[in-house]
């Protein structure tokens, strides 16, 4: 094995890479993330502290130990209106980046088509969402529907534009050395333009991840009787501010647990840095 | 070898890997546009190694791109060894290998060596080297399995250059292929690409802007002149083989380098 190894010049960009990876090992995990769990544990005890020091009636602020009460209290509640809205951003985000990235795909071989389509993409996105939602209602009806339609839309924009940005940093050498090899579109398509845009998707759809979550449960706002959204709207107006607070975390961590499960696929799927000639 | 014969019967210029006769390339619109060579003429001879100097914008990179089949001829004709430069492509009687490494981040060395033999149409019967003895032959044996991100620039650009290797291409086209390394690492690849022509007997031509490693490499050297891009001299290189670094320092080494330099300014 001796023989096999590089000259030390040449062989300093392995060692390098080894010692990055030596990072993620367990210990050094628990360790990176202290002080964020520290932080974030400080923040709640402190916002219980003054919600007992100041009085703070429950219905305008409840403390993080009336929120976990409204946990074991609602439960039930939670967890019927959880799935609904878990079901509307996962078909949304499947949906919507699916979509985008065919339209990707379709632009970035046909300037006509990203030169008639991209203007209405952009059009599309400027409508605020939450104004788009009665129009999909009376469109489609109060189903589930709208809600898909709204997670998906979130999730299209950002998709597109990393998508055909992605599809198109190859860069000319590599696309000269593939004419040189005689390779076919699709031999470059499939060998050289989708595993590079690779690492472009996966940034949009992490953010696609946590938007998903927001287009579901804005959608249930307009009318709706069930979801995480419609569980917040009647929270509020009952005055049932535990509820509320235990929905908006529930939310939140939806959010979280899908942000995570994306990046944990990226790192799985993309296992290797773009190197820099120059 | 046998092979190297056969095809080479077909040739209709004697010896020569390439022709270029009376070549003019033309970018853009007939006004606006700009010739990049102009008048251009010169046999490459099979087996030797041509290296291409000459200001910037005198085309040397358009006249190796052109027998790369990656532009466009306006007028006159280039021959790769008796055929036009896309039957030649289309047959795989050259590889090319740039400035970058243009290597695949997501394949491992091997896997880009590997990746003319997965792409293009391969003619049934050819033989094609060793992806491992190729990597060997690179100095880059043990490494199969590194990433891009892993390797230094000079070995990136030894997998490159086992890869151009791996479809037994008459002719290596080489564009300022050690341009963006150190000088220690240029000076080292530039003694194994002498080992490696003097081993496997393909044609090299090699476009590069530094003068001593234009010599250094040289069987001969073609110099270009720019405004448009044409043929100032193609000079043949009376220093004997095997060269070593050493020779640099020689008078002979020198005396080459110093008329090319006044060449280069007088173009």
């Amino acid at each position: 094995m001796a023989n096999a190894l590089p000259s030390q010049a040449e062989g300093r960009a392995l060692t390098d890479g080894n010692r990055f990876r030596m990072l993620d090992t367990a210990a050094g995990a628990v360790l990176r993330h202290l002080p964020a769990t520290l932080a974030i544990l400080g923040c709640i005890l402190l916002w219980q502290l003054v919600v007992w020091g100041f009085s703070v009636p429950t219905f305008m602020a409840p403390g993080p130990v009336d929120v976990i009460k409204a946990f074991g209290e609602n439960a039930g509640v939670l967890w019927t209106n959880f799935w609904p809205t878990l079901m509307e951003a996962v078909l949304g985000f499947i949906f919507g980046n699916v979509i985008a990235v065919l339209l990707a795909v379709w632009f970035v071989y046909s300037p006509l088509a990203e030169r008639a389509f991209y203007p209405i993409a952009v059009i599309i996105k400027s409508i605020p969402i939450i104004a788009l939602a009665p129009i999909l209602v009376l469109l489609v009806g109060n189903g589930i529907a709208p809600k898909i339609i709204i997670a998906g839309l979130i999730c299209f924009f950002p998709t597109l534009v990393n998508m055909v940005q992605g599809l198109k940093s190859a860069s000319p050498a590599m696309l000269d050395l593939m004419r040189i090899l005689s390779a076919s579109n699709s031999e470059i398509f499939w060998k050289v333009r989708l595993p590079g845009s690779l690492p472009f998707l996966f940034a949009a759809l992490k953010i696609a991840a946590t938007s998903s979550v927001m287009g579901a449960i804005v959608a249930e706002w307009i009318g709706s009787s069930y979801g995480l959204g419609a569980l917040i709207i009647e929270a509020t107006y009952n005055f049932r501010s535990p509820l509320l607070y235990a929905t908006v975390v529930i939310a939140a961590s939806l959010a979280v647990v899908l942000f995570f499960a994306v990046s944990y696929a990226e790192s799985k799927i993309v296992r290797w840095k773009p190197t820099t000639d120059h | 070898m046998l092979e190297t014969l056969n095809r080479s019967g077909q040739d209709s210029v004697g010896n020569s890997a390439v022709s270029v006769k009376n070549l003019h390339i033309r970018f853009g619109a007939d006004d606006s546009g700009f010739t990049a060579l102009s008048d251009v003429s010169v046999e490459i001879p099979a087996g030797s190694l041509v290296t291409m100097l000459g200001p910037s914008g005198c085309g040397k990179s358009t006249l190796l791109r052109t027998v790369a089949d990656l532009v466009h001829i306006t007028d006159g004709s280039v021959s790769v060894h008796g055929q036009t430069p896309r039957k030649a492509r289309e047959g795989r009687d050259f590889a090319f290998v740039f400035q970058e490494a243009t290597l695949l981040p997501w394949r491992n060395v091997i896997d880009n060596v590997r990746l003319p033999l997965l792409v293009g149409k391969r003619e049934a019967g050819a033989t094609y080297a060793d992806p491992e003895e190729l990597l060997a032959l690179v100095g880059l044996k043990g490494r199969e399995k590194s990433m891009p991100h892993e390797l230094s620039g000079g070995q990136r650009q030894r997998v490159a250059i086992a890869r151009a290797l791996v479809t037994r291409p008459r002719i290596l086209l080489m564009d300022e292929p050690f341009g963006a390394l150190d000088e220690i690492t240029r000076d080292k690849l530039n003694e194994e690409l002498l080992r490696l022509w003097q081993e496997t007997g393909t044609t090299i031509l090699f476009v590069t802007h530094s003068i001593p490693e234009a010599v250094f490499l040289g069987q001969h050297v073609l110099m270009l002149a720019a405004h448009p891009g044409r043929v100032k001299e193609f000079m043949k290189v009376d220093l004997p083989y095997p060269r070593s670094l050493a020779m640099r320092d020689t008078v002979e080494f020198i005396q080459v380098t110093a008329h090319l330099r006044k060449l280069l300014g007088e173009c």
